[in-house]
């Protein structure tokens, strides 16, 4: 198991220095860059060549590769030249990932508790009007665009009914105090219930739009595998025994039907992450998806290689963790 | 499996539930009481503006870009100001000036009674202290991506080789400043109205280290000072920025020398995508912002938001480089892209309402405007024929526009190139068009000279001749690329002697004249038009004044109730 652990982590760091390496290449091929960013419309070329100069940037790729490396093992990825100018690469992911991961997780939640309930009753009555209604729902939950969905949410509940805000992680007049970065549970920790509130509210527009892809793979899932179970031979024999319908599809329906949603939902983290980019631009919130569309649109090399070598770094992690998971269950996928 | 759990189990189960939901309760209470809340109570009377980028740091000096100045300029003044709703120079921390004779010598009156946020005094050290300072910047802070406006309107610094305009500050008293220059400038004194020349507390930027900017990785690292203790002598002092919420709040000078701050707070949200900044308005989540989408305005003013236009400060040309191609060295080949183009018509179908034709390469309202120049009306048939008369009839070129950007004077790239194009080719001429996204290698080629024609232009900065054609002309080597034109290095010299003569009104003429051969004997470019920049506000704001130079000022702006 340990031999096992150590061969999947020399892995984690094989993919890293591959990954870091395309991506600093990579960066580097497209035009523009820091120095445009930097100087903006008024450079002259006198300025870009001291420019390019102080910052090294006439340098072989391979040495400044080399700079790179060395700054980053020491933790040091940079400054945003776009994004958050002026502030290191690695504080902006931090500061921005709790928003993600807040948008994310109620994303997840709302999926869940729609989807999972709604695939059971769909597939115990399938056919039916539920049935039939829930697909229809789920497939526009895929085929429509998530920008698209999320204007829409945007326009009827924040602009025409006004009952939501419209953009943002909070009202900066609220005044809150940010301990950890999550706005709702610093408002929770703080006891500024209003605050937790108001950061609630914002979230759910934005957390709708996001969980419509969650939501129909979960729904669907849900739906197929509780057809599948109610087929088994242990629910038939569970009827034959007389056993009550409550506790058949309670016990026996539910909770194998279950199994495949779980796996599913795991997967569905990676989703979530690429929804987040359009519904972050769209609701304007301060989070990772922000920060990789502007640090494109304004070619910020720090903040792109800080956020996408992190980001992969977290799902290499994940898998890690469910292949470790799956490993002690089954030691047959321990050797080889 | 199938027998029903004894009932005493499942009692047991739901205890659990609630004891662990007790736990969770208990948890949560016990967390409240770890992190203390930091609130300071009422937020009082508070406008929240769009922003469309955040600031890079809060130090004006080393700043260039409009984001960070529209929140600095809230918190700081310079020497002089600018007069509300105009370009024109007025008092600010000098409450008179006087220049010598031959307009190297300039001593300045200054207030009295004025303490900086931190309490420190402004006084004639504290004046001097900001010129040393400026002047002696060392390393990353001698670059132009940090120095900018330094470099532009004074040239070197104390430890380069390059001549500074900048020679000495003295302090004659406390509440007299004298600043003493290698040469005259038409740059002074307007030129220290620009927001990078606000003085800032020397106390505070000791204390925080101000200087300290470091180049790390491929950008620049910004000091304490900068980043979290900005301290100027302006209506409002800076409270925090929020960069997980990009937000930057503002509050109220107490002790505000002049008129005092009506709002207690000023929020700058920031917001990059455009049409979530419409939304937002129109959600009532902010109050206003900056540069609304020309397309958006009557829908704007049509729901009952107040959208003011600016006066034009700005140009829009279509650039010429006479670098690669040949045929653009000769002037009647520019004078038939001049006949070619339709303004009228592009200022119609393209440009915001309140956008106008530009004959020159400035708006009227600075110095040194004739009237009566050469005019190039449009004129497709005379275009061909002076082609033809150039033995170029079939010429082609390359024609550059930018993509993923929209500029002040700029609204529609892609709709005017096609406009201009159309034009061009009505006349005879092939149009091979390039395009390239701004930052993405079109402006450092076009800066190259490598572009053949293009669309290119400039916001000014302050009053003066110098800030617009000086920029244009002065180099034989930039974007316009006059090296090889028998006219290039002349024009140059005599921008220069221009920007040099200390006489106001020998200065106006020359640039006078200046004008008028940049129509009739150079055509170097083909100015297009000016164009309003506007700014919307919710019906609640009131007091806004505009500027000319989009420098606007929130301290007299209220908010009805």
């Amino acid at each position: 198991m340990l031999r096992y652990t150590v061969r999947r982590l020399g892995q984690l760091v094989i993919v890293a220095v591959v990954l870091s390496i395309l991506l600093f290449g990579w960066l580097r091929a497209l035009p523009g860059g820091p120095v445009s960013a930097l100087l903006g419309e008024r450079a002259t070329e006198e300025s870009r060549a001291q420019l390019v100069e102080q910052l090294g940037l006439n340098q072989p790729l391979h040495v400044q590769y080399w700079k790179f490396v060395q700054r980053a093992v020491t933790g040091d990825f940079g400054v945003s030249t776009g994004v958050q100018p002026g502030t290191p690469a690695m504080e902006v992911f931090l500061q921005r990932m709790p928003a993600t991961l807040e948008l994310s997780v109620l994303a997840l939640l709302l999926a869940v508790v729609v989807g999972v309930p709604l695939g059971y009753f769909a597939g115990r009555r399938q056919g039916g009007w539920l049935d039939n209604l829930s697909i229809t729902w789920s497939l526009i939950g895929v085929a429509v665009p998530v920008f698209f969905l999320a204007f829409l949410l945007k326009y009827v509940f924040a602009i025409e009914l006004g009952a939501l805000p419209a953009s943002g992680r909070q009202e900066v007049s609220i005044d809150a105090t940010h301990a950890t970065g999550f706005y709702v549970l610093d408002g929770m920790l703080t006891g500024e219930w209003d605050a937790a509130w108001n950061a609630f509210l914002h979230l759910l527009l934005p957390a709708a739009a996001l969980s419509t892809i969650p939501f129909a793979v979960i729904f669907r899932i849900t739906r197929a595998s509780v057809l599948d179970v109610l087929e088994e031979d242990f629910v038939r024999t569970a009827r034959s025994k007389g056993l009550g319908a409550r506790v058949i599809r309670g016990r026996h329906v539910l909770r194998n039907a279950m199994l495949p949603v779980v796996t599913t939902i795991g997967l569905q983290t990676g989703a979530l992450l690429s929804g987040a980019v359009l519904t972050e631009q769209v609701f304007n919130i301060t989070g990772i998806g922000q920060a990789l569309s502007l640090g494109f649109q304004r070619q910020d090399y720090a903040v792109l290689q800080v956020v996408i070598l992190a980001t992969a770094m977290v799902y290499v992690l994940v898998n890690l963790v469910v292949d470790l998971t799956y490993a002690a269950i089954d030691p047959r996928l321990r050797e080889r | 499996m199938g027998v029903g759990r004894p009932p005493g189990l499942r009692a047991s189960r739901t205890g659990r539930r609630i004891a662990t939901a007790g736990l969770a309760a208990l948890l949560a209470t016990s967390l409240a009481a770890c992190v203390q809340s930091q609130r300071e109570g009422d937020g009082g009377r508070t406008m929240v503006f769009g922003a469309a980028g955040a600031p890079a740091l809060f130090d004006p000096f080393y700043a260039s870009d409009g984001e960070t100045f529209r929140v600095t300029r809230q918190m700081m003044e310079g020497l002089v100001g600018f007069e509300p709703g105009t370009a024109e120079v007025e008092p600010a921390l000098a409450e008179s000036w006087e220049s010598s004779e031959d307009g190297t010598e300039w001593t300045f009156q200054l207030r009295e009674g004025v303490e900086f946020h931190d309490g420190t005094e402004f006084d004639a050290d504290a004046v001097c202290a900001n010129f040393e300072r400026w002047y002696n910047q060392t390393g990353p802070g001698q670059n132009a991506a940090l120095s900018y406006y330094w470099i532009e309107t004074f040239g070197g610094f104390a430890s380069d080789d390059d001549p500074s305009l900048y020679s000495s500050c003295e302090t004659p008293d406390q509440s007299t400043a004298v600043l003493e220059l290698t040469r005259p400038s038409s740059k002074f004194p307007d030129a220290l109205g620009l927001d990078s020349f606000s003085i800032q507390s020397p106390t505070a930027m000791e204390e925080y280290g101000a200087d300290e900017v470091t180049a790390r990785g491929s950008s620049f690292e910004y000091s304490e000072y900068a980043k979290q203790h900005p301290t100027g002598t302006g209506p409002f002092e800076f409270d925090s920025y929020d960069e997980s919420n990009q937000s930057i709040v503002l509050r109220r000078n107490e002790d505000y020398w002049g008129e005092k701050a009506e709002l207690d707070r000023l929020v700058f949200k920031i917001i990059p995508d455009e049409s979530v900044r419409k939304q937002e308005l129109l959600s009532g989540g902010i109050d206003g912002y900056d540069f609304p989408n020309p397309a958006d305005i009557s829908g704007l003013r049509d729901q009952g938001f107040d959208v003011q236009v600016r006066d034009p400060f700005n140009i829009l040309y279509l650039g010429i480089s006479q670098r690669s191609n040949p045929a653009l060295r000769d002037l009647r080949v520019r004078e038939a892209l001049a006949r070619a183009v339709d303004k009228e018509n592009l200022v119609e179908a393209n440009m915001p309402d309140g956008a106008e034709p530009a004959e020159l390469f400035y708006p009227d309202s600075v110095d040194g405007y004739p009237e009566d120049v050469t005019k190039y009306p449009h004129d497709p048939q005379r275009a061909k024929q002076l082609l033809r008369e150039a033995g170029h009839q079939d010429l082609t070129i390359e024609f550059w526009w930018p993509t993923q950007v929209t500029r002040p004077y700029m609204p529609d790239p892609r709709g005017i190139f096609n406009a201009l194009s159309g034009d061009l080719e009505e006349a005879g001429i092939n149009v091979e068009p390039v395009s390239k996204p701004w930052n993405g290698g079109y402006i450092s080629d076009v800066n190259q000279g490598k572009a053949e024609v293009f669309l290119l232009g400039w916001t000014g900065d302050y009053n003066s001749p110098d800030n617009f054609i000086g920029t244009f002309f002065g180099s034989t080597q930039n974007q316009f690329y006059t090296e090889p034109a028998p006219w290039g290095g002349e024009l140059a010299e005599r921008l220069e002697a221009a920007d040099g003569e200390a006489d106001p009104a020998a200065r106006e003429e020359m640039y006078t004249e200046i004008n008028r051969s940049l129509k009739s004997e150079y055509l170097p470019a083909i100015p297009l038009a000016h164009s309003p920049p506007a700014i919307v506000t919710s019906s609640e704001v009131e007091g806004l004044v505009t500027s000319p130079l989009t420098a606007e000022r929130f301290a007299p702006v209220s908010l009805r109730q």
